[in-house]
């Protein structure tokens, strides 16, 4: 059974997920078809179907620690099963924009350590580059030298572009970044 | 027939493999492919997990250049097929987003590009009656477990692709080509995707229980048409192999690699000599068709 302390509720979380995105949690009648189907579940402390529940019941921002939002892949098998069509992917997401937003604790892995040096060559190049990406990322975690055995064969088959890539708008995309952060920085 | 080609930013790099045998097929099959002069980065997974806006300002950057060209867009990688069609449904659904998104342009778009995958162009725009007259070799019996994988088939209310739980488009491609395809259980479970590198423990133990039932269901090859699946079976089997002390050598090809051999065209043409498990056994077994 899902038991929530008192003093811990607050509808905050709740709403904010509802409005990132447009998911009514209350129709959510916990069949646990998502955590059934969800390739992850086994590897993470807390289900989604759990997750569901807790925030329907007014869980706090502690609920942003939770293990599964990082390791979820997006795979979107949970919102694709779901009888009452929730998008659960959904809110795995507004749960991440959450989490960076309040500054939650990451479990286990890196995965916003990831995402922003992707973004970041993005930003960059107006493409992704993966070994400017790689090197980001590894530098970011403090062990450059762990998961590169591969690199040799990869270059040699050219399997990875050494270069960063050429011909993307970059002007355009740059404006994107740009206009992002401005329209956060008026909303905050 | 004509689309204006979106190769996404794998094409340049770890999946130029996928990008040189859509050209080539293409090619052969008269499908006459213009890449958008400027194309930029869909946003991928790290996108949406980021910023909504973001997620779909990328995607929408590369919408507008092709409706500019006047033509549908088509595109292999089913993450940037998966990112443009979220796009294109949410500008059109949400009218704050295309608010937001005309800001972030500076220009109004509304969602109307058609974003076709290069599975829907074969299958529909081409027709399996002409690939079949095109075919010079066949796969000769062949056993290929077909994976799509997440992002071809989910969210099917938006995507409209396949049957989201037994999808069979690339296996009518496979039986139209002379192989074997197989009826297995893993065609659209998750090889983990972009946690390739912040969670590799993760990728390592999905990506196993695919290719271990691959291999259990007697599958010569995994025919894939999404480079994240591609990388993550192909270059992860070593790492597998190491972690669980089997020994997994199991080739996963891109789909447009199988039909260009069989359409003739050389193996280095279509970049096989870039999978990190070789497919020789493929290569070995593709024949002049009788």
């Amino acid at each position: 059974m899902i038991t929530i302390k008192k003093n811990k509720t607050s509808r905050a979380l709740k709403d904010a997920v509802e409005l990132l995105s447009g998911v009514d949690l209350s129709v959510c009648f916990q069949c646990k078809k998502c955590s059934s189907g969800c390739p992850v579940a086994k590897l993470a402390k807390t289900r989604p179907s759990e997750i569901m529940r807790r925030l329907h019941l007014g869980a706090g921002d502690e609920l942003l620690a939770s293990d599964l939002i990082w390791v979820c892949a997006s795979c979107e098998t949970c919102s694709t099963r779901c009888p009452m069509g929730i998008d659960v992917a959904a809110v795995m997401d507004a749960l991440r924009r959450l989490a960076l937003e309040r500054g939650a604790a990451t479990p286990k892995g890196n995965v916003p350590l990831f995402n922003r040096a992707f973004l970041k060559t993005v930003e960059t190049f107006g493409r992704s580059y993966e070994i400017g990406l790689i090197t980001a990322y590894k530098l970011g975690t403090g062990k450059l030298m762990n998961d590169t055995g591969k690199f040799p064969a990869m270059l040699k088959k050219g399997k990875i572009a050494l270069l960063p890539p050429r011909g993307g708008d970059r002007k355009t995309v740059k404006r994107i970044f740009r206009k992002i952060k401005e329209s956060k920085t008026t909303k905050a | 027939m004509k689309y204006a080609y979106y190769p996404g930013c794998s094409a340049e790099s770890t999946a130029s493999d996928m990008h040189q045998s859509t050209l080539a097929v293409a090619r052969a099959l008269g499908i006459d492919l213009v890449e958008p002069k400027g194309w930029t980065c869909c946003g991928a997974t790290a996108g949406h997990q980021t910023d909504r806006l973001l997620a779909v300002s990328l995607p929408a950057a590369n919408l507008t250049k092709v409706q500019d060209m006047k033509l549908d867009m088509m595109v292999n990688c089913a993450a940037c097929y998966n990112r443009m069609k979220v796009a294109n449904h949410e500008i059109s659904s949400h009218p704050a987003i295309r608010k937001g998104v005309r800001d972030a342009l500076d220009r109004d778009y509304d969602g109307s590009v058609k974003v076709h995958h290069l599975v829907e162009v074969l299958l529909q725009d081409v027709g399996l009656p002409t690939i079949t007259k095109s075919l010079k070799r066949s796969l000769n019996g062949l056993k290929v477990a077909c994976y799509y994988g997440c992002l071809l088939v989910r969210p099917p209310e938006i995507l409209k692709f396949d049957d989201p739980e037994n999808p069979k488009s690339l296996d009518q491609l496979v039986t139209a080509m002379g192989g074997k395809s197989l009826d297995w259980p893993c065609k659209v479970e998750c090889c983990g995707g972009g946690l390739s590198l912040s969670r590799t423990d993760v990728v390592v133990q999905l990506s196993e229980g695919i290719i271990e039932m691959a291999c259990a269901s007697g599958a010569d090859c995994i025919a894939v048409s999404c480079p994240m699946c591609q990388v993550n079976l192909d270059l992860r089997q070593q790492d597998i192999n190491k972690q669980t002390g089997k020994n997994y050598q199991i080739p996963i090809v891109y789909i447009t690699q199988l039909l260009g051999l069989c359409l003739g065209i050389g193996p280095g043409e279509l970049g096989f000599n870039k999978l990190m498990v070789p497919a020789s056994n493929v290569l070995e077994k593709v024949h002049e068709r009788a």
